[in-house]
């Protein structure tokens, strides 16, 4: 047998690329696709919101508070979800309300990525000391009870939109890194890392180039369910009284106000919750199926 | 005549994977008589683990397991239900051990649970027989001091070990047959051969069968009666091992048997085994083999090959008896290029030592371990030069200082008369390129061939995209990669193209020194031999100079000018390796070679068939 | 072992120390604590003389340093905002807390657990999927919701339980369930992929080859391995709890911590609300360090290293 004999590779179809595997199985996950047609939707109804609205959401009218929804006894076509104590058309709220929730869950999930993964990358690809001083970072971060400094730090800061997803961001990082830093430990001892060093990369060049690549699909599904952490923080704040403030239309702000009435008007408390609910779970389907895809042998 | 001990007619296993219906074992048919040996040979993916697995009821749910016949000393053991074949069968009939000692006892067990629950659950033993038993069998096993060691646990012993711990649990309630699958893979050589004559003891002392399923053709040379050799999921050939192995009439067994670098004589040209291992999602219509074969014909491709030769030695084959006897031999015949060596170190190591230190917590007392030390070294232009060592002995910390991945605690390292402290990364990668064991995690799964394989030029800036992707075009040329994988992903390749991206990679940059830390172990013999070959070739064409790290004596002989013997940090012998090889003078050397499992069919007793 | 929990209990010194340190100057900073004392139109003047009261004109680090010393010697301070030492505070109100949160937990492992192991001995099954559809859910609810939706149900269609007060054991029911839920999807999983690893393990299929099979497998040999990870993060979810009940108790009106944090915090009360913060923290860092020793108690290669 000669040389180029050997060379000659058995002629097979090459099995898929990474891509097209990922997206074949994209494709055939219900949970994502589910999950991402839920947050599609919303994003449109956010960024439409003053096409959609059938009201002013602001707009109130004393003749026209409490309405019930349009199937309950007393309800009109014209408030279709009714109106609250102001006389605000809900609907429109509603509707605004997915505005203020996705700019807080993905602002303050983009702050505690960017602290997160900065920490977790360092710490894994440094490791000693520099590794130490995070893992002590870390474990201080999740001593300190995170809804309750959260709250005192709004409630003196003074709460608006911004000083929220400041505080909700800085305070939500810790999932980030325990992630990144683990799998940046993992890629770091492999081959691959060690060849590129060898062929003169400097530690920036194998972090930025070869590292962080590596990490992308896991920074996604973290990010994503961050954004859903992120909301339901806001929302918790924000019905204690201690996040966006009046009147501005937030679920949690909702939820709260509708708590007086609750038992004779439960849909003030049900509709916002609701709101709530398929905005976490489609961010939260997306998160797992993106996990599934990326990560087939990793499921959960 | 009694019956055999195992009989199985037609056995065949389908596996549901993602992509598919996997056929991994198609009509396999094997026999087995009481106190015999059975060796099941194959490569990575041929069905030969998965054959074991079904007999002893471990395969997972989805798979689907058929058979013919499958007899244990007589009894149908497809009419046997689960609950009796778990009580009766497993552990006081079949019984098993694997290929990883480190994970395959529970880490928050004691020894002595794990060795005597199982006897007393089903009943056989009570507490104190099973512990009289236990500690008898630790003692055979040669485990020292076996009172102590019952109430250890498995993170306090050495991989040896826990191996021979294994050994002594299967043995506990006197199997008939036991079951050896890789038993010796993952250990040092010196530990392997202690476990293999281990194992021929007991069998002979308690006239047990035995099914030794490996991939390494020297060992069931040395260690069993009966062979079959699997490929792709077939049972291809099999008879006598002194049969099989002096005269194998399949093409495959006698490509393998080519492909193996043996230990004496001339090294020759290994004959590599083109392709890879098909992939089973479709039953084959023809012969499984044939897309490889040197002898196939048209009809192998369409055809079932048929049956032929005696009881004692049969394979699935059109080949003639008549052809066969034409063929040449089954060992390798070319010559290997001839290579230019110069006097001048290219690389030199000049007492260098490496130091780790480690503390066993914040307060716990500080262990000093000298991985490297006080070694001097010199690489000369155009040689390769092994440096062998069993695991721990510190050969890798050495080949990551020369990388200039990592620095000596003291000592000097010159590339090209330069102090490599002094030089720049991408000089010093100019000069020096590693090559990695594991082809699965030296490349980056991101990125595509061309991408990786220009990537230390993309760290240079050298060159347009365009340029760099040309370039990346000529390497793959050079390491026989078909051009229509440049845009893939590491992962549709096989271990062995991997492997050979890798080479790629770093012959990109011109260097002189490739630094090749067991390039092959991690590869199947086929393969083994396609790597061997193509390193041989290109340091002849290039002019490379290659430090060879191995535990491999073979494959020391096959391709290493210089060996240096490493134990402890310390070199203990270097010499050129014909001499070193032939005539050692170090005591470890001579364990070390003593200990390399030598492929000798010849000196297989070949009884005559009693049938 | 013993050398191993000083080491874990040192690091929980330091841990407990950086914590008291990051809480005192957030909060300090965040905000003049002069005028949460005299409110928003305060005149200069009676500012400063508050902050000579209070001695908050000094330099931070002293009066952290001070801060500390008290704590140390068992001084927590005087609230702003109730006129009472700090101490009498937490004290009374800690019972209900801690009843709470240990309920809570209690929820979460009944329910987790179990369902975990299920759904890990089935993978890919139906009752894999219901355990699943149960943990993305649970993820989802926002919990103060669920707690107004359990209060409208209970009190509405089922009145077995009290929805409001802290009296009986019956008033903790609800809230227990509450707070428990939030923590059911995170020990869910763990439980659930620890587990199928553990089944996939090298030595569970030496277990499978000795003849060990459904149920005695799994108490066996499989159990013991899979709930040491799950032992740490029930640990962090306890200490979690009481933070997380400052929702729960507002809710249900139980007058525990957490209600108490709330309510200083609207009062602006900052000593209260910073001996707050640190107490949970000191449980949480006192939960961990409990994992730790059970860990190293179950766990032979902590144990014995």
């Amino acid at each position: 047998m000669t040389t180029n004999m050997l060379a000659e590779e058995v002629a097979e179809s090459l099995p898929p690329t990474p891509r097209q595997l990922a997206l074949s199985r994209a494709l055939n996950h219900k949970g994502f696709m589910t999950g991402g047609v839920i947050l599609i939707l919303l994003a449109i109804i956010a960024i439409a919101a003053p096409l959609i609205a059938p009201h002013d959401p602001f707009a109130q009218s004393l003749s026209t508070r409490m309405l019930p929804p349009v199937w309950v006894e007393g309800g009109s076509w014209e408030h279709l979800l009714g109106t609250d104590q102001n006389g605000r058309d809900y609907l429109s709220r509603l509707i605004y309300g997915t505005r203020v929730s996705l700019t807080i869950g993905l602002g303050a999930a983009s702050i505690g990525l960017v602290i997160g993964v900065t920490l977790g990358v360092i710490a894994g690809y440094f490791g000693g000391w520099v590794d130490h001083g995070v893992s002590f970072l870390l474990t201080a971060q999740l001593a300190l009870p995170g809804l309750l400094l959260a709250m005192a730090l709004v409630f003196i800061i003074g709460p608006s939109v911004w000083v929220v997803i400041g505080i909700v961001g800085v305070l939500h990082w810790t999932y980030y890194l325990v992630v990144t830093r683990a799998a940046t430990q993992r890629i770091r001892s492999l081959d691959f890392i060690a060849a590129d060093r060898a062929a003169g990369a400097t530690s920036g060049q194998i972090i930025r180039q070869e590292i962080l690549p590596n990490l992308l699909p896991q920074i996604i599904v973290i990010f994503t369910f961050e954004v859903g952490i992120a909301i339901l923080a806001e929302a918790s704040l924000s019905f204690l009284g201690v996040g966006i403030q009046p009147p501005t239309p937030s679920w949690g702000l909702m939820i709260a106000e509708g708590k007086i009435a609750m038992f004779y008007r439960p849909w003030l408390v049900v509709l916002p919750g609701l709101c709530l609910f398929v905005l976490v779970i489609g961010a939260n389907l997306l998160g797992d199926g993106l996990r599934d895809i990326t990560s087939p042998e990793g499921r959960n | 005549m009694t019956s055999p001990l195992l009989e199985i007619q037609n056995l065949s296993i389908r596996l549901k994977v993602p992509s598919g219906v996997l056929h991994a074992v198609r009509n396999a048919s094997l026999t087995l008589n009481r106190g015999e040996a059975l060796g099941i040979v194959g490569e990575s993916g041929s069905g030969k683990s998965l054959t074991a697995m079904a007999l002893m009821r471990l395969l997972p749910k989805v798979a689907n397991v058929e058979f013919d016949t499958l007899k244990f000393d007589g009894t149908d053991l497809g009419e046997v239900p689960e609950a009796t074949f778990t009580r009766d069968y497993l552990g006081p009939r079949l019984s098993m051990i694997f290929q990883e000692p480190m994970t395959s006892l529970n880490p928050v067990y004691t020894i002595g649970r794990q060795l005597t629950e199982a006897s007393v659950r089903i009943g056989r033993m009570t507490n104190a027989q099973a512990n009289t038993r236990a500690l008898e069998l630790l003692d055979r096993v040669g485990i020292p001091n076996p009172k102590a060691r019952m109430a250890q646990y498995p993170h306090q012993l050495s991989g040896g070990q826990r191996q021979r711990v294994m050994i002594a649990m299967a043995l506990m309630l006197e199997p008939e047959l036991l079951i050896a699958d890789e038993p010796t893979t993952a250990l040092d050589a010196t530990i392997q051969t202690q476990i293999m004559t281990l194992l021929n003891d007991l069998r002979r002392e308690m006239n047990m069968g035995m099914i030794l399923i490996t991939h390494d053709l020297a060992v069931v040379s040395e260690n069993v009666d009966r062979v079959a050799v699997m490929y792709g999921g077939e049972i291809v050939e099999s008879g006598r091992s002194g049969d099989v192995l002096a005269a194998p009439a399949h093409p495959y067994t006698r490509a393998l048997l080519t492909a193996i670098p043996h230990m004496g004589g001339e090294p020759k040209r290994l004959g590599a085994i083109p392709g890879t291992v098909p992939a089973l999602l479709q039953p084959p219509k023809g012969c499984v083999f044939a897309a490889r074969c040197a002898h196939a014909e048209p009809r192998c491709a369409t055809e079932r090959p048929p049956r032929q030769g005696s009881d004692n030695h049969h394979r699935l084959c059109i080949l003639t008896e008549k052809t066969l006897a034409e063929l040449p031999p089954a060992v390798p015949s070319d010559p290997l290029p001839k290579r230019e060596m110069a006097h001048e170190a290219v690389l030199e190591a000049r007492h260098v030592s490496r130091v780790f230190h480690s503390r066993s917590g914040l307060f716990g007392p500080r262990h000093e371990i000298r991985a490297v030390d006080d070694i001097s070294l010199s690489l000369k232009r155009g040689e390769t030069l092994a440096l062998v060592g069993e695991s721990g002995s510190g050969k890798t910390t050495l080949s990551r200082l020369l990388l200039g991945l990592d620095t000596p605690t003291s000592g000097e390292i010159l590339l090209d008369g330069q102090p490599v402290e002094a030089m720049d990364g991408l000089r010093r990668a100019d000069l020096v390129q590693p090559i990695f064991q594991d082809p699965y995690s030296s490349l980056n799964p991101r990125r595509t061939l061309a991408e990786i394989i220009a990537r230390p030029l993309a760290l240079r800036g050298m060159g347009t995209a365009r340029e760099r992707q040309l370039k990346a075009r000529e390497l793959m040329e050079r390491v026989r990669l078909p051009e229509r994988l440049m845009h893939s992903y590491p992962s549709q390749l096989s271990g062995g193209q991997r492997q050979r991206v890798a080479i790629a990679r770093a012959l990109v940059t011109s260097p002189e020194i490739l630094v090749c830390d067991e390039p092959t172990s991690a590869l199947d013999v086929s393969v083994q031999a396609q790597i061997l070959n193509l390193l041989v070739d290109l340091q002849a064409e290039l002019g490379l100079t290659c430090l060879l790290i191995t535990h491999d004596m073979a494959v020391v002989h096959q391709i290493a000018s210089r060996v240096a013997v490493m134990l402890d940090g310390k070199i203990v012998e270097e010499g050129p390796a014909a001499e070193l090889l032939a005539n050692p003078k170090n005591a470890y050397t001579r364990t070390l070679l003593d200990a390399a499992p030598q492929f000798r069919p010849t000196e297989t007793p070949t009884m005559e068939a009693t049938s | 072992m013993l050398r191993y929990i000083l080491q874990r209990g040192m690091l929980a010194l330091a841990v407990a120390f950086t914590v008291s340190l990051a809480t005192f100057f957030l909060l300090n900073f965040a905000s003049d604590p002069a005028y949460s004392i005299a409110g928003e139109d305060a005149t200069p003047e009676v500012l400063a003389q508050i902050r000579e009261t209070y001695g908050l004109d000094r330099p931070a680090f002293v009066r952290y340093l001070d801060w500390l010393g008290s704590v140390l010697q068992g001084d927590f301070g005087t609230s702003y905002y109730w006129n009472k030492p700090v101490a009498e505070l937490v004290s009374d109100r800690a019972g209900a807390t801690i009843t709470l949160a240990l309920s809570a937990v209690m929820v979460t492992i009944l329910i987790a657990i179990p369902l975990g192991a299920w759904a890990a001995l089935r993978p890919n099954t139906l009752v894999d999927r219901f355990a699943l559809t149960v943990a993305v859910s649970a993820q989802a609810v926002p919990n103060f919701w669920l707690g107004l939706i359990v209060i409208i149900l209970f009190a509405v269609m089922l009145p077995i339980f009290p929805v409001s007060g802290d009296d009986s054991w019956r008033h903790f029911v609800l809230p227990a369930f509450v707070l428990g839920a939030s923590s059911v999807p995170a020990v869910m999983r763990l439980t659930r992929t620890g587990l199928i690893d553990v089944m996939q393990s090298d030595y569970i299929r030496t277990a499978r080859s000795k003849g060990y099979r459904g149920f005695t497998l799994l108490t066996r040999h499989a159990l013991r391995n899979a709930l040491l990870p799950v032992i740490s993060v029930l640990a962090v979810q306890l200490g979690q709890k009481f933070g997380g009940s400052v929702i729960t108790e507002s809710i249900f009106a139980i007058n525990g911590l957490g209600r108490l944090a709330l309510e200083s915090i609207l009062g602006s009360d900052i000593p209260t609300v910073q001996m707050l913060i640190f107490v949970f923290a000191l449980i949480f860092v006192a939960m961990n360090l409990l994992a730790d020793i059970l860990n190293a108690a179950l766990d032979p290669r902590i144990r014995i290293g």
